[in-house]
């Protein structure tokens, strides 16, 4: 039966860092940059929410909801500020390492604010576990609340970008910015909705991945979100079922690293996973490769 | 005119050159006057050593430009080849200076194995895949010099991932590379001439690469790939070589690096994504492509928060605002075309040509 909950951990795991990869897919897919800051808004996120649970002792919630306010308006500020007056630079290398500065700057900002030490994070699901097979196999109220999560999500993103008319926007940027604006859709809100809904997801699944794995410091974010970016590129970046599939196979790959070869080398066996889907496919399993045109 | 470019190329080459020499003569003169810190003095070959890692990431980011984030996983192989060697063959090579440049061109074979080893797979991408492979790399190469144990008995060298007693040494063996615990005892080898002597050598090499018909191809390379390739550029080749030769000299920097402490360890505040980030912000400030800007960054960058000790709290808060900043100002076009209108030249009417260009 280990070998059942490991999966069931892995599928937990994994379900987290496809929520985030949800978000990195659809900002890498609509403003075609990397958000490196991207998982440093997951532990802003993380840290919001244990502040409003403990200082204001908040019922969950509503700490969750302000965490999701919180990093909404950081993702569309950090958008607006940093990465919106070089979206047409001469190098694609300025936006980028701007987005390394930006990182860089909120686990110092969370350094200064909230100080160096692990907190540990209150659990924020209290429903009593699934115990299945007479026993032998619990699965946690909070990997089903993951999990679920998980789904609801990505339904709902799937529902929102074909039915409404600010998700076609968001398909008719991504494929062509210029055309898109010709045909007068407002290209910059676009991508600040872009922005404001990946923060969303972003603060849901710190709340996620600090309920699973309560230590909080201000570097709880970055590897994290370094995982869910090789999880969007694994399932094929820009592509919403993709950064699901892919985010899952690699939480099922990082626990069964950890628990069957050895738990040091987990994270180089994640990132192993990268080197050889980018060699293999480099559009990843669900991506469409794009030609560059002259 | 072409007599004269070449005039100007050398001038440039002969300061960059010049301000190394002038720092060495003040330094050593300045400590032999006892008047030098101690503090001040531990920082000089840290000084040579991130002045060579910025000056080879500025290979690759500047001149070739892809970005890497895995420039301290080759500082990494450099320090552990090096130590390694120098730990071997204490015994059998007594005489230094010998010992340590063997170590030292060890640490560049090493490193630019690894460099071929990851630029053959890595160099097929761009952009933003080629800096997450890059980390992802950094990152392997990191956690794997973490789980390693070497040990050295009569019999030859044995390796594990496992620990020490699964080496199974021989009675009076040694064990050499302990896994986390890392490299324990190399002898300080590392001086400041030689730290100064090694940053000439990269600087020495980069500045001859650059300007050389191999440099312009892989700047052709950087500015516009396909057409670079369709004048007869091989891409694969001088994207290698740049990447090659920038990852040997990171490698000569981690021999200094572990000859400069006597316990090595791999930690991801000195070998991990923290490190080339730190030296990213080197080569951003100094100027992207500028030989001369990363190394006077990186100097300054290395002894000036060392002086504020103060501020230690906010260091690596103001690195990252300077960071955003100074790419903000470089590169949002709107930013430059304000540099263009308020700018001091145009105000005082002088270079009025540089407009028609």
């Amino acid at each position: 039966m280990s070998f059942l909950s490991y999966l069931f951990n892995g599928i937990s795991l994994g379900s987290v860092y496809a929520i985030i990869a949800l978000g990195y897919t659809m900002v890498y897919g609509i403003a075609k940059m990397l958000n490196f800051a991207h998982g440093d808004v997951i532990m802003i996120g993380a840290y919001v929410t244990l502040t409003a649970m403990t200082s204001l002792t908040m019922p969950t919630i509503p700490a969750l909801l302000l965490a999701i306010v919180v990093c909404t308006v950081l993702g569309v500020v950090i958008e607006r500020v940093a990465y919106r007056p070089l979206r047409n630079a001469a190098s694609p290398l300025a936006v980028l390492i701007t987005a390394i500065g930006v990182s860089y700057l909120l686990q110092n900002i969370a350094l200064l604010v909230f100080g160096a030490n692990t907190k540990s994070f209150p659990s924020v699901v209290q429903f009593p576990a699934l115990s299945l097979a007479g026993g032998k196999l619990v699965i946690s109220s909070l990997t089903l609340v993951t999990i679920f999560a998980c789904i609801v999500i990505m339904i709902g993103l799937t529902l929102f970008i074909k039915k409404t008319k600010a998700g076609q926007a968001m398909l008719a940027v991504s494929e062509d910015k210029g055309a898109a604006q010709l045909m007068g859709i407002n290209v910059n809100g676009t991508i600040a909705l872009t922005f404001a809904i990946g923060s969303a997801l972003a603060a849901i699944a710190g709340v996620l991945l600090c309920s699973a794995y309560p230590s909080l410091t201000p570097y709880t974010g970055s590897m994290p979100g370094i995982k869910a970016f090789v999880a969007a590129v694994f399932g094929g970046i820009g592509s919403i079922p993709g950064a699901m599939i892919g985010g899952i196979l690699l939480g099922v790959i990082e626990i069964f690293g950890r628990a069957y070869i050895s738990s040091q080398m987990a994270d180089a066996i994640v990132f192993a996973v990268l080197i050889v889907v980018l060699l293999v496919k480099p559009a990843g399993l669900l991506g469409k490769k794009i030609q560059e045109k002259v | 005119m072409e007599k004269k470019r070449w005039n100007k190329t050398a001038r440039n080459n002969a300061v960059t050159y010049g301000i190394v020499i002038v720092f060495w003569l003040a330094m050593t003169l300045w400590r032999q006057s006892g008047n030098l810190s101690s503090l001040m003095q531990g920082l000089l070959v840290p000084v040579c050593i991130y002045a060579i890692m910025a000056v080879s990431l500025n290979l690759t980011v500047g001149i070739l430009g892809e970005l890497s984030l895995g420039h301290a996983g080759f500082m990494c192989v450099g320090a552990f080849a090096s130590a390694f060697f120098t730990q071997c063959m204490t015994e059998a090579i007594p005489f230094v200076p010998l010992r340590f440049a063997l170590a030292i061109i060890i640490a560049a074979v090493f490193a630019a194995i690894f460099g071929v080893l990851i630029g053959i797979p890595v160099l097929r991408l761009q952009g933003d895949y080629l800096a997450i492979v890059t980390l992802a790399f950094g990152e392997i190469i990191k956690n794997f010099v973490n789980i390693l144990y070497i040990g050295k008995d009569s019999r030859g060298l044995h390796f594990s991932i496992k620990d020490t007693m699964s080496l199974g040494l021989e009675e009076g063996g040694k064990v050499i590379v302990k896994g986390p615990q890392g490299i324990t005892g190399t002898s300080r080898d590392a001086t400041f001439t030689i730290g100064i002597i090694l940053l000439l050598i990269t600087l020495f090499i980069i500045l001859r690469l650059v300007q050389s018909r191999d440099g312009r191809a892989i700047k052709a390379i950087r500015d516009n790939q396909i057409a670079a390739e369709s004048v007869g550029i091989n891409i694969t080749k001088y994207k290698l070589m740049a990447f090659t030769i920038s990852a040997a000299l990171a490698g000569v920097a981690g021999a200094l690096y572990s000859h400069n402490l006597s316990s090595l360890t791999a930690t991801s505040q000195n070998f991990g994504y923290n490190m080339s980030i730190m030296i990213l912000v080197y080569v951003v400030l100094g100027g992207i492509g500028s030989i001369r800007g990363s190394m006077i960054a990186a100097a300054i960058l290395t002894v000036l928060p060392e002086l504020l000790r103060g501020l230690s709290d906010y260091r690596m808060l103001i690195y990252a605002v300077i960071l955003i900043v100074a790419m903000l100002l470089n590169w949002a076009p709107a930013a430059l075309a304000f540099r263009e209108k308020y700018s001091l030249r145009r105000l005082l009417g002088k270079n009025k040509a540089k407009g028609v260009e």
